[in-house]
């Protein structure tokens, strides 16, 4: 699959680190719904550490969409909300 | 649904709808092409933006670093005549100043990876934009209506959600130089206003003014002992130097008589 970590481009990533990715995507979840920025940026940076440490830069020429978008690496709880709302961050 | 789902879809759904598909969808090829070139000029001019903004602390702190160095010398200096009360004062100062280079340096590293950041998007979005235009141009020239529309979609897709991505880095990079501008200028206008007066060292600065004053009074104190240690002994070296002479003779007074000078000075 193809993972874009924000601000750093596409990564093409083995399907078998989905398992392994879903389990730290649902603590960040539950850091998101606590409210628990102390949980949330460690988690966010395991989970980036590990999609740039497995996967290989997805050549220029390709223009294949990703199948997954992660958030910047210093995002903020705050910033990720922005992500999520109607007029976030992305420049429309 | 999970965060991360949910920050995918929406990027994606926005990436896709910045971008206004034409009716023919060779137009939307060419459309998405002018945005790109456009989307390069703008990481460009961010990454100037950070540099200009990145070199200004630079000199800011540069300026504080040699206030700081200078008010170390007089606290140095105020130590050497015996005058603690002066050297305290200018150690308190320069730890005044402290605060303050820290702050910058903390904004130079931030902007010093920013500038490294956007650097890298800006190559990789040309790479991307390269790859694009000739990909633009085959696609175009072996147009045959459902094949080329498919390959239109994923290419014009795949080229959006970089555009995105990169667009959302230089907007963040901006706003945070607009915000450090403003610490910047801040700085500046203090240092102008002269509000900074107390805490660093001006050209009328008062320890200096004291060091100064301190300064001339030990070396009129000097002279005097020079004066006085000349008149004390003034009879001996002038007979010698008066009973020789030629080369040899102005020699030999002057190691005779340079002694007590050199006791003086030291």
């Amino acid at each position: 699959m193809i993972i874009r970590i924000l601000g750093e481009g596409q990564l093409a990533v083995d399907d078998s680190l989905a398992g392994e990715l879903n389990e730290l995507d649902a603590r960040l979840e539950a850091a998101v719904s606590a409210g628990d920025e102390a949980a949330f940026r460690p988690v966010l940076a395991e989970m980036l550490e590990r999609v740039r440490g497995a996967g290989t830069p997805v050549p220029a020429d390709s223009f294949e969409p990703s199948d997954v978008i992660l958030p910047y690496s210093d995002a903020s709880m705050d910033d990720v909300r922005g992500l999520l709302s109607e007029d976030g961050l992305i420049p429309g | 649904m999970s965060v991360v789902k949910r920050v995918s879809m929406i990027f994606k759904a926005k990436a896709n709808k910045a971008l206004d598909r034409m009716e023919d969808p060779r137009e939307t090829l060419d459309y998405s092409y002018q945005r790109q070139l456009e989307m390069l000029t703008q990481v460009r001019r961010g990454v100037a933006d950070v540099a200009t903004s990145r070199k200004r602390v630079e000199l800011q702190m540069n300026s504080l670093q040699q206030q700081q160095t200078k008010l170390d010398g007089q606290a140095r200096q105020a130590l050497g005549s015996g005058r603690e009360d002066l050297a305290r004062e200018a150690l308190t100062r320069k730890s005044g100043l402290q605060n303050q280079i820290s702050d910058l340096q903390t904004q130079y590293q931030s902007l010093q990876a920013d500038e490294e950041k956007l650097t890298a998007a800006s190559q990789r979005l040309q790479a991307k934009v390269e790859a694009f235009r000739t990909q633009k141009e085959t696609i175009k020239a072996t147009y045959t209506a459902a094949e080329a529309q498919t390959r239109i979609g994923e290419a014009v897709s795949g080229i959006s959600e970089e555009m995105g991505d990169v667009g959302m880095a230089v907007q963040r990079a901006q706003d945070k130089t607009a915000q450090m501008q403003a610490r910047a200028g801040a700085i500046d206008e203090l240092m102008a206003s002269g509000a900074l007066d107390d805490v660093t060292a001006q050209p009328n600065d008062d320890i200096q003014r004291e060091l100064d004053q301190m300064g001339s009074s030990h070396d009129v104190d000097r002279e005097l002992a020079r004066l006085k240690g000349e008149l004390d002994q003034g009879e001996a070296p002038r007979e010698i130097e008066g009973s020789a002479s030629g080369a040899a003779g102005n020699g030999q007074s002057g190691t005779v008589a340079d002694k007590p000078q050199a006791g003086d000075g030291s």
